[in-house]
């Protein structure tokens, strides 16, 4: 106690931004004194509750006397730094890391994306028509160091079926940026449970578990945390992607209804997407003090007591059958003491 | 940590092979069978988790190097007895040695050629030993896990002054590795076989030992003798360097104006002293030895020819620093270096060179050696500390330096073989002295890696300012007097030089102020018989399977990279040849501004430099 007591308090610098002279806390990001300055610099790998990996380098912006630029997500500020967030080089940057992942990935659900390829002027066609999808768990068995020499006529994307093996939610890895998000929501960052990590080498890194075994047979505990962080939509509620499928979700017909959780006494705040009277998908703020938007597998998906209409769920569970004792979640209510 | 291992166990072998690195498991919770068998199951489940078991994670590549040598692949069974024992989540531990080209996660057959398709081995043959190999045994990788033997294709091995190379790799009982230099169909089947070549280990110099100095006991000193190195005045520089003290070698190295030859060339003397001056404990020393830069071979010389004197400029290092445990870490396709520097550690050690109290003196060191296991970029120096700890082998962000903390977390003094090499010169003679040989900016001798149409392949050395034309004159220039078509000068991360160019000197600012860099000191020379395109092709094809994957530009700008150029090479272009030329500007500046690290910052560049110099698409593309 007397250490914080003691500690001197955070010293203040001063930088230019854009060529406006800002004061910022010593320890803050380029990114944060920009955000506060309500200069937008795009990111996808970035969430404010997690690590930063700075992978995805769409936020890089040019520090006056570094010879390349500088991921303003991780970046501290210093005193007497000189920073351009919308330079020629950093715009072209930007640019050229929109188009790698539009003409690779599939971004059909990646928020703002559309727009920013707009605003940086990325014309990802100019990379070919992409390459067919890749078969079922092709890309999963690609060794390091190995791959095919390409002829140039199709563009190389991370296309594949989506990995539907439980009841609650879907990985669709044609949209992964492999942003990390997953993975530091899966350790350290939050549930420390480790089910699933980067596998593989360059553009055949994948994020996997053990194997690519089947999410029931990996260490995940379905908390979904790693859907609530995921950029891009690949990780999706199986209820959310079963609507896309049918061509039924509509999120403009949606209310989002905010509720605590009843199941223990933490009280994680829960965020209810409501269709046509169903709980579509379950979500948690970030910005919550207490749980930084993560939940547990029964506030995220143990939801359906509340819509029980008499028609009791067939077949509905989290684990697949035969793989242990966990309960078909959500076929019942919160038994008492159960927390 | 709660890990769940699913249900396949490891065979009785793999645990052998685990066993061999990690010793016994001492209790059912590491992993010891129920029924005894050999091992402690008499303490039941006592838990061997928690910190002390996570602190051997540094220890998941050895063993998995183990298991990959013993049987031949890494099972999911054998994976989960590593992690049992490592406490490591099966996914992360999956993560680690999926990221690696030596291990297999599937079976593969017991005995597999890697054979060189880089450029040195391009211009040397290469091409016509894999048709051969095609014929013989089908397409690369294709031979099942049944098959006797199979090949696979494979970047650089570092063996570039006798091309075509391969490598050969024995699972198994009494598992081995050979390099295979000029390796011709039947030498390479013969190995296949299970036959030992006769060792040709003569090192690839040819200047007189009185013209050499980081070179002057290669070939004259027995290299698996301490007693022939002390004989060649080896450690006469440590002594000096204990009478020196830690201070008073710290100031010889900053006077001598040593720069990292690893390819950065940063002062080494202000590595060290950021280092020698951090209070935080302990510091560690790393020697980088894992150069895999395409044509590089130099410091796989030095480890297979003088390793006594790595060992002694690391020992020199760690006293000059403070630290008291040293890490090398070596590509893992050197199995001769490897097998010496065991035994100059080894030899060392018995000594009192290494350990307590070395020499009577209060420096204690130590040298624990480390190896990789096929990734080029686990040559950047913080994915190297990645790969030691046991995590996947991808750059950390910088700042902060390893100075501020590198492996482990700690405060990190990090070099490459030859910078170590020139310390005990430094030492002995002082840092003024040596700073007196090579140019102004450039102090000291530099090894030079000439390969390719060249007509004496080999490993040159010459002291800074020294004229690239008459760097080649030494090597008798091109091979059978030749017409010269261009010269890759730094290695895959280079750049192409033309013959108008030649008189570019070879010094740090010289090079830089010629937009141009010396690398790890490659030099590929191509003649006019040389498949330029192909040249080209490969080191696309080199980045785009070497990228870690962590950062997008990189990434996928390695892929895109590749295919515009295919479809350069085949006369396909979209748009116009101007149009491709465009992209791959566009692409090689991304690439440059934005990766997080050295690889995809210099990914395009000798690519680049061959577009722009070497018109290598005439008349709207093809070759």
């Amino acid at each position: 106690m007397s250490r914080a007591l003691t500690a001197a308090p955070p010293r203040t610098v001063e930088l230019k931004l854009n060529g406006e002279t800002v004061k910022a806390r010593e320890g803050m990001t380029i990114l944060q004194v920009a955000q506060r300055e309500g200069i937008e610099i795009p990111t996808l790998c970035w969430e404010r509750t997690l690590t930063p990996v700075n992978a995805c380098r769409i936020c890089v912006v040019e520090v006056e006397g570094s010879r390349v630029l500088a991921p303003a997500c991780n970046r501290k500020v210093e005193d007497g730094m000189e920073v351009q967030t919308h330079s020629e080089r950093v715009r072209h940057s930007r640019k050229m890391v929109l188009e790698f992942l539009a003409s690779s990935v599939d971004l059909t659900t990646t928020p703002n994306v559309e727009r920013w390829m707009k605003e940086y002027d990325a014309q990802p066609e100019r990379y070919g028509p992409p390459a067919p999808p890749h078969a079922e768990g092709e890309r999963d068995r690609l060794r390091a160091g190995h791959h095919e020499i390409p002829d140039g006529s199709q563009a190389a994307t991370v296309s594949q079926p989506t990995k539907v093996d439980n009841e609650l939610y879907v990985r669709d890895y044609s949209k992964c940026i492999l942003c990390y998000k997953c993975v530091e929501a899966c350790g350290t960052d939050a549930q420390n449970t480790f089910a699933i990590a980067v596998a593989g080498r360059g553009f055949d890194a994948r994020i996997s578990t053990e194997f690519a075994a089947p999410l029931p047979d990996s260490a995940c505990v379905y908390c979904g945390n790693c859907i609530q962080v995921c950029p891009t939509g690949a990780l999706m509620f199986k209820s959310e992607h079963d609507h896309r499928e049918a061509g039924t979700w509509d999120e403009s017909a949606q209310h989002v209804t905010t509720t605590i959780c009843s199941y223990c006494g933490v009280g994680c705040n829960l965020e209810l997407h409501v269709q046509d009277n169903e709980i579509v998908k379950v979500t948690s703020p970030l910005d919550h003090p207490i749980t930084h938007g993560n939940l547990c597998v029964k506030g995220r998906f143990g939801f359906q007591y509340v819509q029980n209409r008499g028609e009791r769920g067939s077949g509905r569970g989290g684990r697949r059958a035969g793989n242990g004792s966990t309960p078909a979640l959500g076929e019942q209510p919160p038994a008492a003491g159960d927390d | 940590m709660d890990l769940v291992l699913g249900d396949v166990d490891a065979t009785e072998v793999e645990r052998e092979a685990v066993d061999a690195v990690l010793g016994t498991p001492t209790s059912r919770w590491e992993g010891a069978l129920a029924d005894g068998n050999g091992h402690a199951a008499a303490e039941g489940h006592l838990a061997r988790g928690g910190h002390r078991a996570r602190e051997q994670r540094h220890l998941l590549l050895p063993v998995l190097h183990s298991v990959q040598e013993r049987v031949g692949w890494i099972s999911p069974g054998a994976l989960r007895y590593i992690c049992q024992r490592l406490t490591i989540p099966p996914a992360e531990a999956h993560g680690v040695a999926s990221f690696y080209a030596l291990f297999s996660l599937e079976p593969q057959p017991p005995v597999v050629a890697h054979v060189c398709t880089d450029v040195s081995c391009l211009a040397g043959g290469a091409s016509k030993l894999c048709g051969e190999l095609r014929e013989r045994l089908g397409e690369p990788g294709s031979q099942g896990a049944d098959a006797p033997a199979g090949w696979m294709e494979s970047p650089c091995l570092g063996m570039c002054e006798r091309p075509p190379v391969a490598l050969v790799a024995t699972s198994g009982e009494s598992p081995h590795e050979q390099a295979i230099a000029a390796a011709g169909i039947d030498q390479i089947e013969r190995a296949l076989a299970g036959e030992e070549p006769a060792d040709d280990a003569r090192p690839p110099v040819h200047q007189p030992p009185e013209d050499l100095r980081l070179l002057r006991r290669v070939g004259q000193v027995d290299p698996e003798s301490i007693d022939s190195y002390r004989a060649h005045g080896g450690y006469g520089a440590l002594r000096a360097a204990l009478d020196l003290g830690p201070d008073g070698v710290l100031r010889e190295v900053i006077d001598s104006k040593l720069l990292g030859r690893g390819g950065a060339a940063f002062p080494t003397g202000r590595k060290w002293e950021a280092v020698a001056r951090t209070a935080r404990r302990p510091h560690y020393l790393v020697c980088n030895a894992d150069e895999s830069e395409p044509g590089t071979f130099k410091d796989r010389v030095l480890l297979e020819h003088d390793p006594f004197s790595v060992v002694e400029a690391m020992t020199i290092a760690a006293l000059a620093t403070g630290c008291e445990r040293g890490y090398l870490y070596m590509r893992g396709e050197y199995p001769l270096a490897w097998d010496r520097m065991v035994g100059a550690i080894t030899q060392a050690r018995d000594r009192g060179l290494l350990g307590e109290r070395i020499l009577g003196s209060e420096l204690s060191f130590d040298i624990e050696l480390r190896r990789g296991a096929g990734a080029y970029i686990c040559g950047e120096e913080t994915a190297l500390f990645n790969s030691i700890e046991g995590y996947r082998g991808e750059p950390r962000n910088k700042p902060p330096f390893p100075a501020q903390s590198g492996l482990f977390g700690r405060p990190t003094v990090v070099n490459n073989v030859e910078t170590l090499v020139n310390v005990l010169d430094i030492v002995t003679e002082g840092g003024p002295a040596y700073a007196a040989v090579g140019t102004e900016a450039s102090t000291g001798t530099r090894l030079f890696c000439l390969s390719g149409r060249v007509e004496r392949p080999g490993l040159y050395e010459v002291p800074f300012g020294t004229r690239l034309r008459d760097l080649l004159e030494l090597a008798g220039g091109v091979v059978d007097g030749g017409e010269l078509r261009a010269v890759l000068l730094g290695g895959a991360a280079g750049r192409f030089h033309t013959p108008d160019e030649l008189d570019v000197e070879l010094s740090f600012e010289a090079t830089r102020a010629a937009g141009a860099t010396m690398g790890s000191g490659v030099v590929v020379v191509l003649d006019q018989s040389s498949d330029l395109v192909g040249v080209l092709r490969r080191i696309a094809a080199f980045f785009r399977d070497e990228s870690c994957g962590q950062c997008v530009p990189c990434r996928v700008g390695t892929v895109r990279q590749e295919e515009a150029l295919a479809r350069l090479a085949n006369g396909s272009p979209r748009g116009s040849v101007e149009a491709e030329r465009e992209l791959l500007n566009e692409i090689a500046q991304g690439m440059r501004d934005s990766s997080i690290c050295g690889l995809g910052q210099t990914a395009a560049d000798a690519i680049g430099s061959a577009l722009e110099k070497l018109a290598v698409f005439p008349n709207g593309g093809g070759r």
